[in-house]
This record gives structure tokens, sequence and C-alpha cells, in this order.
């Protein structure tokens, strides 16, 4: 019973996550009996091949071609449906990233098979696999269990997972694969591509956030998370009552329609912990929480909490933190 | 002329198709999480709130294209309360599909019946959803959608730079992790929407009166073609309490100073610096 993993690249560089997921889908191979195959897609991405069997991987299939330069749904699903077919694993890994997300639902329904989004657990019970993810914005745990023929497929949120060592002495087969549509198959195109700006931390990724609610009392405050998060090479964050109240951009919202994050260290300063802020952080390693009213519902869920006012204790934060650091 | 007037009239109706689901209302959940007590099922119930943004722009390019739009629901016979609120925010038709054979289904059985009653309403040109739901949560439904139909898919996008129904092309600008995507695609389309793209708008005096006297229609399986076969749940969910939280919080007290030397000696103890 075999496993494939799918990895996400971007310009050519793997996502972390994705190794995450590669080292989760190596341990869930290991418990099948069956081998590891990691799927490579995008232009000029031999490197990955090798790099996929050295974090573990046994075998590679690479598809190399300007068509597959940046994600795009119509061609990478022709090509992974086409190869699960030819292939018939008995699970596909991916990484519960919106592209991760996307194709994985996409080819599940075009081969009719069962799909876990977003798992945090994965067990082997008897040869029957079981996810575990989060369920009703985090209020409950649903194990998820496959009825239907393989197939499975299964994605695995970021940084739930821990990284795989790598082993430059392994060896793998590596094979290559044709693309099924050309250019001209191809009926949406991108026209442009604003990057992300590459010293922004993204929030899905990092290891550490900072985060402000209204309790900084106003935009002109919020230099002052900003401050922390950049000291700590962390990430900024938000609830949403700032984002809605326009004191800083979408992008930063946590929680239930935000983003959901999982790093090692979240700081939350003047956010109270409403359940749907919660829903985004609360599995974090360790939560702080910064709050002037000791009832606040964040204290719940923090390992360390400070009853005080954010506008004084942020910035001793920072100051004390830059010390530390040598900066 | 009379005949290019027609024509005209014809290539710039658009037939949209919004797909609203009804979720938990989590500002309700809290309260009920009081002594563990929490039932998936029970409790108040709203429109997903990211179906909103997708109710929202399904209207204003009504607007801008002329056309009709339809909210298409998968769900129990209470759900016509959430295509009343589609209503009530102005939506022309509304859809309820229902079936006790769906009552356990996962998101591709809900996907088939979406698709499958897609295909009754006929000739639709784009299919707006939200990104996720917030009970389900996989941001799985519309993307399958769009495969079990065949149709175009730009997932995320965060603005609608326009339609050209001539053509049947769009352009949309799509938020993912890489940056900021423009993109343009064949329609039929489907689109998922992000928050960004909008406010959805307060349902006005008249189209509420127009909701409360709605009689929303109800599709069975058997109305779609589909038998109960085709919609068997691929995976099972079961749901259980997340163990209890046993940790309690360290609080950290002192000046500002004070605190912020000992806070920061914990975390750097804990290895999370
Ligand atoms: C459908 C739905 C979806 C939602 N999605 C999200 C979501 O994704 N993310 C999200 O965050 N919210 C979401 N919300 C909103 C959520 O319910 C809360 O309203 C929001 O999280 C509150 O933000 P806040 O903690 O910043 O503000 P408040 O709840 O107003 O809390 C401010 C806190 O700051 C403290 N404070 C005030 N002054 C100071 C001071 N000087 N020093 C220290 N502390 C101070 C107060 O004690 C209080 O605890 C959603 C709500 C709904 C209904
Ligand atoms: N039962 C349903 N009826 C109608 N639309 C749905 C249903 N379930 C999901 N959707 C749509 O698909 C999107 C993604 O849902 P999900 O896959 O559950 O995260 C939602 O925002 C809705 O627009």
């Amino acid at each position: 019973m075999n496993v494939f993993i799918w990895i996400e690249q971007h310009h050519g560089a793997a996502n972390t996550a994705s190794w995450e997921a590669l080292g989760a889908a190596r341990q869930l191979a290991n418990e099948l009996g069956g081998q590891l195959v990691a799927l490579i897609f995008g232009d000029k991405v031999a490197d990955l091949a090798t790099q996929a069997i050295q974090h573990g991987a046994d075998k590679a299939i690479v598809a190399d071609d300007p068509t597959l330069q940046a994600f795009r749904l119509q061609p990478y699903a022709a090509l992974l449906v086409q190869l699960l077919q030819s292939h018939a694993p008995h699970a596909v890994i991916f990484s519960a990233s919106n592209t991760g997300l996307e194709l994985s639902a996409y080819v599940a329904a075009k081969l009719g098979v069962g799909l876990a989004a977003d798992c945090i657990g994965m067990a082997v019970e008897s040869g029957k696999m079981m996810m575990t993810r989060p369920a009703l914005v985090g209020n409950l745990v649903a194990t998820v269990t496959f009825n239907g023929a393989a197939p499975h497929l299964i994605s695995l949120r970021p940084r739930v997972f821990p990284m795989p060592t790598t082993d430059s002495s392994r060896n793998g087969e590596i094979s290559a694969v044709q693309v099924k549509l050309s250019e001209a198959d191809i009926t949406t195109k991108i026209e442009r591509m604003e990057e992300a700006a590459i010293n922004e931390v993204s929030l899905t990724d990092a290891r550490i956030i900072v985060s402000g609610g209204r309790g900084l009392g106003g935009p002109e405050n919020f230099p002052l998370v900003k401050a922390l998060a950049d000291t700590l090479g962390g990430a900024l964050g938000a609830s949403r009552a700032v984002v809605d109240a326009g004191w800083i951009p979408y992008k930063h919202q946590v929680g239930q329609t935000g983003k959901t994050v999982q790093p090692d260290l979240y700081i939350a300063c003047g956010i109270s912990g409403a359940i749907q802020h919660l829903a985004g952080m609360k599995t974090s390693k360790i939560i702080v929480a910064i709050n002037k009213d000791p009832e606040a519902p964040i204290f719940k869920y923090a390992r360390y909490g400070i009853v005080g006012d954010v506008n004084q204790y942020v910035p001793a934060l920072t100051a004390e933190f830059k010390q530390r650091l040598g900066q | 002329m009379s005949d290019i007037t027609h024509h005209l009239s014809l290539i710039t109706y658009m037939n949209i198709v919004v797909l609203v689901k009804q979720t938990p209302d989590t500002a309700k959940l809290s309260a009920r999480l009081d002594g563990l007590q929490l039932s998936a099922d029970g409790g108040a119930r709203i429109v997903n709130p990211w179906d909103e943004y997708a109710i929202e722009e399904g209207l204003l390019l009504q607007s801008k294209y002329q056309g009709k739009v339809t909210a298409l629901c998968v769900g129990k016979a209470e759900a016509d309360e959430a295509l009343k609120r589609a209503v009530a925010m102005g939506v022309n038709e509304a859809i309820l599909v229902s079936d006790a054979a769906l009552s356990n289904g996962d998101s591709l059985a809900t996907a088939r019946a979406l698709a499958a009653a897609i295909r009754k309403i006929g000739a639709v040109d784009l299919i707006i959803a939200g990104r996720s739901s917030i009970d389900g949560n996989n941001a799985a439904t519309a993307v399958q959608v769009a495969a079990l139909l065949n149709f175009n898919l730009l997932t995320y996008v965060t603005k609608i730079e326009g339609i050209d129904l001539a053509t049947k092309t769009m352009r949309a600008i799509r938020a993912i992790e890489a940056g900021r995507e423009t993109v343009s695609s064949h329609l039929p389309t489907v689109i998922s929407v992000v928050k960004e793209i909008n406010s959805p708008r307060y349902p006005n005096f008249m189209n509420i009166k127009k909701a409360a006297k709605a009689v929303i229609p109800v599709w069975s399986l058997k109305d779609l073609g589909l038998s109960a076969a085709e919609v068997t749940p691929q995976v099972t969910w079961s749901l259980t309490l997340p163990p209890g939280r046993t940790a309690q919080v360290e609080l950290i007290s002192g000046s500002p100073a004070e605190a912020a030397k000992i806070l920061v000696d914990k975390l750097m103890a804990e290895k999370v610096i």
C-alpha cells in the first residue's frame, strides 16, 4: 500500500509545510508497509526530487514543464488524476495550504474518492487510517475515516507535524512524466502576480505571532505590537474587531473568518479571546495574553498572562527582548 | 433593430448561482459550551458568514451586468431560513435541495447534489461560493462542484475586475499565499470569495417582506435524477469533545519592566524564542 506525497513549490523552492507533510507521509507508508513516492510538478524543479528523497521519500516522479511554472488547477489536476489512476496508491498526502486544499478537493471529486482536509493527527489502527481534525470552530474534534475506494486524499495542517530530518546519503529512483495539457488546452491564464513582500513573515508559516486587538485603543498604537513582532522576527496578527475598524488590513486577521495559525508562541495584546478568535489560534504551543481584564476569556487558554495596560507592557516587553537578543 | 437589441440583451444577461450553506451560529455557541453541553446540530443557525459575501457579490454583478441570481442550498428543511435571508438580501430565486439521504453527506456528496441542481437550473455563467464553511471548514465543496461540472475555478477571489459576456471571459484577483494573482478565465467559472471582496448589505424592508412570504422550492434527489448510492459519503466523521484544558494560566505581576523581565526569562526557558 503505497503513499504519494505532493510537494508544493513556488519558484522552484518547496514550501516547508510540504516537507512536514512528507515526514508524516513517511510514517504512514511505514505503518502501511508501502513505499513513499513524491510527486513534483513545476518548471526546472529536478532538484526537488533529490531533496524529497533526502527528506525520506523512496521515489520521486517529476513533471517538468513551463506550463507548470506557477500553480494552475487545470494542468496540475490533469497530471495528478492520470498519475493516481495509473499508480493506484492507497493514500495521497498534501499540505493544507490554500493550494493543497484546492488541488486535493478537486482531484478527490474527479476520482470520486474520500477527502480528509486540514488534519492535525494521523494514525493507523488495524490497517485503517484514522485522521483527526478540529470541527465546529475548534469546539469539537472529528475523527475522519474512509469508507470508499482508494486513493484516500488527505491534507495536513501546516506547522503541526514535525519537520523530518534529512539524510544526504539516501538514494531513490527518480522518473519523469510528461504533462497532460499544452498551453493551448488551458483556459485560465495568470496575467500578473504581485508577490508578497519578501521580508514579510506570513502568518501561516510563522513560528512567532504577536497580535493586537481593540484593547490597543486606536490604530496609532498598533506600531507597538508591530515593534514586538519585528523584534522577535515574528508575524503580525490582529482580531477581527480591529480589522473591521480599519486599523490594519484583513490579511492580518486571525480566527474563524481569518487565518488559522499554529505558532510556537502567540502573544495576544488587548484581545478578549472571543470564540471566533480562539478558533484560529488556540492550538498555538504557548499563548501569552496581555489584557487589563483578569476575566478575559483569553486567559483560559494562555500559558502566561499579564493583567495590565497593553500600551505599557508591550513596549516594556519589546525593550526587554531587544536587550536579551542583543539588538 | 429589435433583433439587435434582443441579441444584446441576451449576451449581457448573466445567470448566477450562489452557494449558501446554513451553519451553527458560533456567536451563540460559546454559551452552549458551558458544562460541555455542546451538540453539533443544536442551537441557532445562520447563513455561513463567508456566504454572505458570495450573495453580495452576486447582487453587485447582477446590477452591473443584468441577470438573475439564484441562491442554492443543500440542507435540512430548516435551512430554508438561510435561503430566506438570501431572498431578503435581494436574490431573485432560492432553491433548497433536501433529502434524507444527504443528511450525513461529506463534501463530495453535497457537491454532487449541488452540481445536479445547477445542471437542472440550466445555462449558468458563474457560480459564487464562500471561501469555506465555518462548521465543515473543508474549503472543498465549491471546488468539487467545479470538478464535477468541468467548470473553471478561481478560489480566494478578492476582486472581480471584469466580465465580458460576449467573449465569455472574466478577470479576477486572487489572494493566495504567494501574493496577489490577476487571472483570466473562461466562463462558466466557479469562484470562491473572501471577506475583502465587499461588505454584505443589510436586507431592506421590501425584501424582508418578500422573504417572509417566499415559499422556497425543495428539490429531492429524485428531482435531480440522483440515487442515494450516488451520494454515499466517502468519509465518516465521528465527533468528540476535545480534551479539557488542565493547564492554568500563570499570571505575572509587577511593573512593566519587572513583568517583562520575568516573562522573557520564562519564554527563553521554554525555548520558543
Ligand atoms: C461570524 C463571526 C465571525 C468572526 N470571526 C472572527 C475572526 O476571524 N477573528 C476574530 O478575531 N474575531 C472574529 N469575530 C469577532 C469576535 O466575536 C470578536 O468580536 C472579536 O474577536 C473581538 O476582538 P477584540 O478581542 O480585539 O475586541 P474586544 O472583544 O473588544 O476585546 C478587547 C479586549 O481588550 C482589553 N483591553 C481594553 N483596553 C485595554 C488596555 N488598555 N490594555 C489591555 N487590555 C485592554 C479588554 O479587556 C478586552 O478584553 C467573528 C464574529 C462573528 C459573529
Ligand atoms: N450544503 C451546502 N449548500 C450550499 N452550499 C454549500 C454547502 N456546503 C458548502 N457550500 C458552499 O461551499 C463553500 C465551502 O464550504 P466547505 O467545503 O464546507 O468549506 C461554502 O462557503 C458554500 O458556499
